[in-house]
């Protein structure tokens, strides 16, 4: 009777949280599976079981290939490129500069600004125009004699996903910086003050003491930006709009469900892009859960 | 602006004094567009520009007709893009549909039809009297199995070609292309002889309304309309010959074509940095907010191969079963049927009005033309803006043409097209 | 992009002395630092100056020009299409804030220090809602508000952002929890208080910087969404992003006017930004950073 008392109540104060997350998190989770495993393929028909049909089916179709394609290049590009800008900026103020709060403001505050007027300016930016008609970036490069910097962003059918990630780098690096700052400026002085004594160079307590102790912080990151990859879709349509050059799975789904009206084909992407993130989380969360337990 | 920074203050002092006090449950402000007997919910995607001072003129002639009505605008942006219909999409599953939408008229309410979610207007139409007041043409062009389903308020053309004189001059032509062939002539004149671009397109959208235009103009308006019925042949040479045409034709485009809005494809034109671009006549009346000068900066005609043939779309609104306010909602759809409505939309929308009987006198420039044209071309549905195919046919064909702009291969389009003819169900 | 990432918070005091270091690398760094900001701001740089644009000079071809006519005519215009929206904004974000904030706190105490058989894998259920691709789950999301009849208002807006909001705000709240020595709620649970007691009076005295990192988050994500909002209220009861996207997402409507509202929407979270930064931070610091 003692040990109920000591865990009921709080059982009781979760109680609400945890049918509210049943219900919108799973219950709707579970609608969209029981959907995507239906023939529902316009507004009329009721639907009837039809398995993983829909799930095979989605691989004969060119278009989710190139979605897919474009997916997985964003995703390497953005998640690389916000770790390692974010990891480096963090690193140039790890030590305190003048002005440290102004230049965390500036770095943070693309994440406060939503995309669906910003997306107007990156699509200016990053015009591939040649130069007498030049436009944003290639401009820029052009007046300052950086002529050959000048390229085709987006718009490159093989690689232009990778220059679609630049604004979304933009957005999030800030964020990594501050994760990272945080991580570094966690490493308690003691340990960098015994390498120092030990006779170890600057870059050396940096390679030695610092970096190791930033693992956890890279693993969150990384799950962080991964997800966010793999959803990704305000960003694309306020750049691209709904254009197959710069198709993603998210935008995808949004076609088919709500243009297309195939309430199932929507589902089965929607039902990857979960099983997507899942294969990403689960392994991180119970690692998370278990090394915890263990400390 | 001060108010703004005031307000801000205020709420992050708010907030954190609520910390304390618990916060609010936010229950302020009921649901609204329920209950009250006396409001109509109009839901469009005219938020902006000439689209949305024309429809306050219409909301402000229905305050005036009806006084006990209060107007709810429900208007949210991204009618062909995002956001909108998937709203409306939702609404009407859950059973909540607004009193009134616009959709285009056309195949694209077919959905709706057949799911049940509009009520035909055939008796409206009768007391009305709107099978005199708008064309025959275009009467039988949005009945689908004997009812109508919706109250076309605006005509727009998506056959127009705007070409800027000053560039046509410098490459040595004299005006105008009539025909598909001497279009890609003079694509070819432009790029040989001027640094401009010939033909300035825009996303991927406005390629799509390049194909129907392309296809009218090349297979001529019997064998056009025929595409849409369920005998169409999409797999016969002069299809083919449409699409070896459209492909030609894109090669005279601009490369940053993709990360261009139409407005900005459009105004290369009136800048004199681009001879052509086909886009809807919409685009005049962005033209006259630019304060350019028709005949001057700019000039029309109808797209090539189509002289005489009206390619038209039309803005309509319907009436959702089930809908809340469904007397009011009547007395919206009068407003937009009628001479009056229709006269104070048009002119400020940038279109003409459906309705035959409309006062010729307020319509200038370019929409003078518009409407002459209007009442001795033959019609044919845009396939684009919703005439003639369904959502899930549409939606096909733009994954087709989006394809298409990568691989640049017209056997691959074909196929598709006829796929896409043969899946749309409709 | 309003997905939600999981900042991290720890209660530990940050470490503001800098320490001694060598005369010509911060001369670098400094530079380095200010490349980046003026990359970074490049894209307001642009925002900024086509927002004073007249019509005739709002173009891609000018976007680097300053305006050569100034004009407030876009900012007068954008104000009024937003300013309706903007008690509505106010209504839904500090509510929603708030009792995500608390509810949050509360689970993540429950989770961290009053633990029942199986809470791992409870917590585990949670983090995963954080997951969901929203607009995967819009259709049947209105049809359950509809049943619940909380379609078309504001409270209905609240609750899916407070329900939504649960992954994260947990996840903080409990990751900052569970740094709080045992000791100290064993100490409360000894002299006899009980759950709600400790709570109020060891553990909340604890918890600002938490707060301020939950409150900055779910304010930022509740002030720039747009889906919910979009799908969930009616146009009585429209925030202000709803009014920025007719303003962007109509192609017709004029730059100069499109980027002044997009500046405009964006301040409330901005005053936020600076006003909270500080404890932001303080949050974010410390201790071993993990997920």
């Amino acid at each position: 009777m003692r040990r109920y008392r000591r865990w009921l109540p709080g059982l009781v104060l979760l109680a609400p949280s945890m049918i509210a997350i049943a219900v919108f998190v799973y219950g709707l989770i579970g609608w969209n599976f029981k959907l995507a495993m239906s023939d529902q393929h316009d507004q009329v028909t009721a639907g009837k079981f039809v398995g993983l049909e829909n799930f095979t089916a989605l691989w004969d179709d060119e278009r989710w290939g190139l979605a897919v394609r474009h997916a997985v290049l964003f995703t390497v590009v953005f998640v690389l490129g916000a770790l390692v800008l974010g990891w480096f900026l963090a690193l140039l103020m790890d030590k305190g500069i003048r002005g440290e709060g102004g230049f965390r403001a500036v770095y943070l505050f693309p994440m406060a600004v939503s995309f669906i007027a910003t997306g107007i300016v990156w699509r200016w930016l990053m015009s591939p125009a040649p130069p007498e008609r030049g436009v944003g970036l290639n401009q820029l490069f052009d007046s300052v004699g950086l002529g050959f910097l000048a390229n085709e962003w987006w718009q490159n059918r093989s690689y232009g996903m990778a220059a679609m990630a630049l604004p979304a780098i933009w957005q999030m690096s800030g964020y990594v910086m501050a994760l990272y700052l945080a991580g570094f400026r966690g490493v308690p002085d003691e340990l960098r003050e015994a390498a120092r004594v030990d006779g170890c160079t600057e870059w050396k307590v940096y390679r030695y003491v610092v970096f190791p102790h930033l693992r956890p912080v890279t693993l969150a990151a990384l799950i962080i930006l991964g997800h966010i990859s793999l959803k990704i879709f305000d960003l694309v349509v306020a750049i691209a709009t709904k254009q197959i050059i710069a198709d993603v799975p998210a935008v995808y789904m949004w076609v088919m469900t709500f243009d297309a009206h195939d309430p199932a084909k929507g589902a089965t992407i929607a039902a990857y892009m979960l099983l997507a993130v899942a294969v990403l989380v689960i392994p991180y969360l119970v690692w998370t859960v278990r090394s915890e337990r263990r400390a | 602006m001060r108010r703004g920074w005031t307000a801000a203050v205020a709420v992050s002092l708010a907030g954190l004094l609520a910390v304390t006090a618990c916060g609010g449950g936010g229950g302020e402000q009921g649901g609204d567009g329920k209950q009250a007997a006396t409001k109509v919910e109009v839901f469009s995607w005219w938020t902006g520009g000439g689209e949305a001072k024309g429809l306050e003129a219409m909301v402000a002639d229905f305050k005036k007709k009806q006084p006990g009505i209060e107007f709810v605008n429900a208007a949210v942006a991204g009618g062909s893009g995002t956001q909108a219909k998937a709203v409306l999409a939702s609404r009407l599953q859950a059973n909540q549909p607004p009193d009134s939408f616009q959709g285009h008229a056309g195949a694209e309410l077919l959905g709706y039809i057949k799911a049940g979610q509009l009520e035909p207007l055939n008796s409206f139409y009768d007391e009305q009297k709107l099978r005199e007041a708008f064309p025959q043409q275009l009467i039988e062009q949005i009945t689908y199995q004997g009812n109508i389903y919706s109250v076309p308020v605006n005509i727009h053309r998506s056959n127009v070609l705007w070409y800027s004189p000053a560039v046509l001059k410098e490459a040595g032509l004299s005006g105008a292309p009539k025909t598909i062939e001497e279009f890609i002539a003079a694509l070819k004149t432009v790029k040989e002889k001027t640094k401009k671009i010939p033909l300035s397109l825009g996303a991927q959208w406005t390629a799509d309304h390049l194909l129907e235009s392309v296809l009218l103009g090349t297979l001529g308006v019997d064998a056009y309309n025929a595409l849409w019925t369920a005998n169409a042949d999409w797999s016969g040479p002069q299809v083919t010959k449409a699409l070896e045409n459209f492909k030609t034709i894109l090669g005279y485009t601009q490369q940053e074509a993709a990360s261009t809005d139409w407005q900005v494809a459009a105004k290369n034109v009136v800048d004199g940095k681009a001879a052509f671009n086909i886009m809807g006549d919409w685009a005049a009346g962005y033209f006259k907010e630019l304060g350019k000068q028709p005949k001057q900066d700019y000039d029309w005609a109808a797209s090539p191969g189509t002289d005489g043939v009206y390619m038209w779309l039309s803005d309509s609104f319907t009436l959702p079963k089930n809908a809340p306010h469904r007397a009011a909602a009547v007395e919206w759809l009068k407003i937009c049927a009628s001479k009056e409505g229709q006269d104070l939309f048009n002119p400020a929308k940038g279109s003409i009005p459906a309705r035959k009987d409309a006062d010729r006198s307020l319509y200038k420039d370019y929409l003078a033309w518009a409407l002459e044209q209007w009442s001795t071309n033959k019609l044919a549905g845009s396939m684009w803006h919703g005439v003639t195919v369904n959502d899930r046919w549409h939606t096909e064909i733009d994954t087709a043409v989006g394809l298409f702009l990568g691989s640049r291969d017209v056997p691959k389009l074909q196929q598709a097209l006829a796929a896409a003819a043969k899946n749309s169900g409709q | 992009m309003t997905a939600v990432s999981p900042p991290q918070a720890r209660p530990v005091a940050p470490r503001a002395v800098p320490r001694p270091r060598r005369r010509r690398l911060p001369v670098v760094r400094m530079t380095l630092l200010l490349v980046f900001a003026l990359v970074f701001l490049m894209p307001v740089y642009v925002l900024l100056v086509t927002s004073f644009k007249p019509l005739s000079e709002a173009d891609p071809s000018r976007a680097w020009l300053l305006p050569e006519v100034w004009t407030a005519e876009g900012w007068r215009a954008a104000w009024t299409a937003l300013a309706p929206g903007l008690w509505n904004s106010v209504q839904l974000a500090v509510p929603g804030s708030l009792i995500s904030a608390v509810l949050g706190s509360l689970n993540g105490y429950v989770l961290a220090k009053w633990r029942f058989p199986g809470a791992d894998a409870v917590f585990t259920l949670f983090l995963f809602g954080m997951f969901i691709p929203y607009q995967a789950v819009m259709i049947p999301l209105v049809q359950l508000m509809t049943a619940a009849d909380l379609i078309g208002g504001i409270p209905g807006l609240v609750l899916a952002h407070v329900v939504y909001g649960l992954p994260i705000t947990t996840l903080i709240f409990r990751n900052y929890y569970v740094t709080i020595p045992d000791e100290m709620v064993e100490a409360a649970r000894v002299d006899g208080a009980g759950m709600f007691r400790t709570y109020r009076w060891v553990v909340l005295p604890l918890s600002g910087p938490a707060f301020a990192v939950v409150l900055i988050w779910q304010f930022t994500a509740l002030w720039n969404d747009f889906l919910f909002a979009v799908f969930l209220t009616g146009p009585l009861s429209w925030p202000t992003t709803v009014a920025l996207n007719n303003i962007a997402g109509a192609q017709v409507v004029p730059y100069s006017q499109q980027m002044a509202a997009a500046l405009l929407a964006s301040l409330p979270t901005l005053i936020v930004y600076v006003l909270l930064g500080r404890f932001f931070m303080r949050g974010l610091m410390a201790g071993a950073l993990k997920g």
